[in-house]
């Protein structure tokens, strides 16, 4: 199967990998999916006192369009505040990535996870 | 050395020059194109001549009478016609089939189709090197069994079930016995006297014939009878209806001689470089090798790196053309189930990557190969949550993950 440029460029370079300090009262993670569908996503962020993502990191194991997700929602969320951040839907990470159907649960998977970092930052609250 | 190389000789193979020479022969109206079922004319019987002679060929490598030798449209059509063919014609001795869990689709469907018009099958498990164990076996026969079908090559893992043992255990009991040997022919020697095999499926383009021929051995003493699933003008006997395609026959032919001629020379070189490719890799951390290494063709590497998802170590490494066991790309998400029979997590079947080596594959190939896995293992290791937990300490099954 043929991948988008821009899964390759995530891909090949790929933005904002890393971890944070989970235990932090600033940072939120969310971990989603499961080793047994062949992807498990892990995203991170640092959000301000005024509610506003300061930073965001993530690890990925999965396929290259799971990878190119993850890697392009960090460079979303970035700057945004929480809730705008929580809006973001899976249909614009496949639009931009112009993922094929099979993968498009690669961008939910995605979604999931701004959301369940979203979750758990407002939980330490 | 060109790229992408290719490690993928079990999905196919390249037809060897000497045998596509052979196959242009029979095509155009200076060359022998006559329909081997003329038996009114030259044409038709200088087809027939070489179709007596390929057939010939393709019983010589496996040692049997060029009489018990059916030619199909590949091995896909050979498992369908052994299986169904042998359940309708003995039906009334029994309805139970017995195979096994990592067999090949087109054996598995067969069965699953019997299922559906009310015959019985068992499927085995096997160990957890691939190899099936032959109390569990017998166990698993009755009275009504009439079938046993069991591939001798796996195509994931390459290993290499004892079908001379299993063919004593189903002879004793007078049930017949079909063998799936599309990986296996030409690269580990088939002796059908030695053998209690009724049925065996063969294909031309595992080994450098072209696609969409292939071939059942349907042996003679002790006489096996089937029920034809294509009917016609009784071609084969009656039991494969259809027009001989006389160049696709010769160039199976052509590769049959040919991979009895070099097959010891070819398996000793190819086996050279397996062991090469292993050793470049197996040093690397969390790596494991899918199936028996002993009892295993050398032409198949199955190897699993632990939290790489196999997809994108592909995707890595583009330069190389290999298969992987994890299928994102279809629509089921299900990794391999061949390596969940053996018992392998989900995870390390999703981490797998098949390499399979052949008759072009060289030293430089496989030394560009290593070099590329060892480069890119640590970048998608250090993109990987599950390596982080694992270096951490933390125990992966531990976790409830929430399937998706």
């Amino acid at each position: 199967m043929a991948y988008s440029e821009k899964v390759i460029d995530h891909y090949e370079n790929p933005r904002n990998v890393g971890s944070m300090d989970k235990d932090e009262a600033n940072i939120g993670t969310g971990m989603v999916g499961a080793p047994a569908c062949g992807d498990v996503m892990r995203l991170q962020i640092q959000v301000s006192d005024d509610g506003v993502i300061e930073d965001a990191k993530f690890k990925t194991y999965g396929c290259g369009s799971a990878i190119a997700s993850s890697s392009l929602l960090t460079e979303w969320v970035k700057g945004k505040t929480l809730d705008q951040a929580g809006e973001i839907k899976n249909t614009e990470i496949a639009a931009e990535l112009e993922l094929p159907p099979v993968k498009i649960h690669c961008s939910v998977l995605a979604e999931d996870a701004i959301k369940a970092a979203i979750d758990d930052y407002k939980s330490k609250k | 050395m060109k790229t992408p190389i290719y490690f993928d000789y079990s999905a196919t193979t390249p037809v060897d020059k000497r045998v596509a020479e052979k196959m242009c022969d029979c095509l155009t109206e200076d060359g022998n194109f006559g329909n081997p079922a003329s038996s009114s004319h030259e044409f038709g019987w200088k087809a027939e001549e070489a179709i007596d002679q390929a057939r010939k060929d393709v019983a010589n490598l496996i040692n049997a009478n060029p009489k018990e030798i059916v030619f199909t449209s590949g091995a896909t059509e050979s498992d369908n016609l052994a299986i169904k063919g042998i359940a309708h014609f003995y039906h009334k001795k029994g309805k139970h089939i017995v195979t096994c869990k990592t067999e090949h689709k087109a054996v598995l469907d067969s069965c699953r189709q019997l299922e559906r018009e009310g015959y019985e099958v068992t499927y085995l498990d096997t160990k957890d090197d691939g190899l099936i164990d032959l109390e569990v076996l017998k166990a698993a026969l009755r009275d009504d069994t009439i079938l046993v079908s069991i591939m001798h090559v796996n195509n994931e893992i390459g290993v290499i079930q004892d079908i001379k043992a299993i063919g004593e255990i189903t002879r004793e009991r007078k049930i017949m016995f079909h063998v799936d040997a599309a990986q296996s022919a030409g690269k580990v020697p088939i002796d059908m006297d030695e053998l209690k095999v009724d049925l065996m499926s063969f294909s031309a383009h595992k080994i450098y014939g072209p696609k969409g021929i292939g071939a059942l051995y349907v042996g003679r003493k002790p006489r096996v009878r089937l029920e034809a699933q294509m009917h016609g003008g009784g071609h084969e006997r009656g039991m494969r209806s259809g027009t001989l395609a006389t160049h696709q026959i010769v160039g199976m032919g052509e590769a049959f001689r040919l991979a009895k001629e070099e097959m010891a020379a070819d398996n000793e070189r190819i086996r050279m470089l397996r062991d090469r490719l292993l050793k470049g890799l197996e040093h690397i951390e969390e790596t494991y090798v899918n199936g028996d290494l002993e009892q295993r063709i050398p032409h198949n590497l199955n190897i699993s790196f632990n939290f790489v998802e196999g997809e994108s170590l592909i995707m890595a490494l583009k330069e190389l053309a290999v298969s992987s066991g994890s299928a994102c790309t279809s629509a089921s998400l299900e990794p391999s189930y061949v390596l969940r029979a053996l018992g392998r997590n989900d995870e390390l079947a999703h981490s797998s990557i098949r390499f399979s080596l052949g008759r072009y594959t060289t030293e430089e190939e496989i030394d560009f190969a290593i070099a590329k896995i060892n480069d890119n293992i640590g970048k998608l290791r250090e993109l990987s949550p599950l390596w982080e937990m694992f270096k951490d300490g933390i125990d992966l099954d531990a976790i409830e993950w929430a399937a998706h």
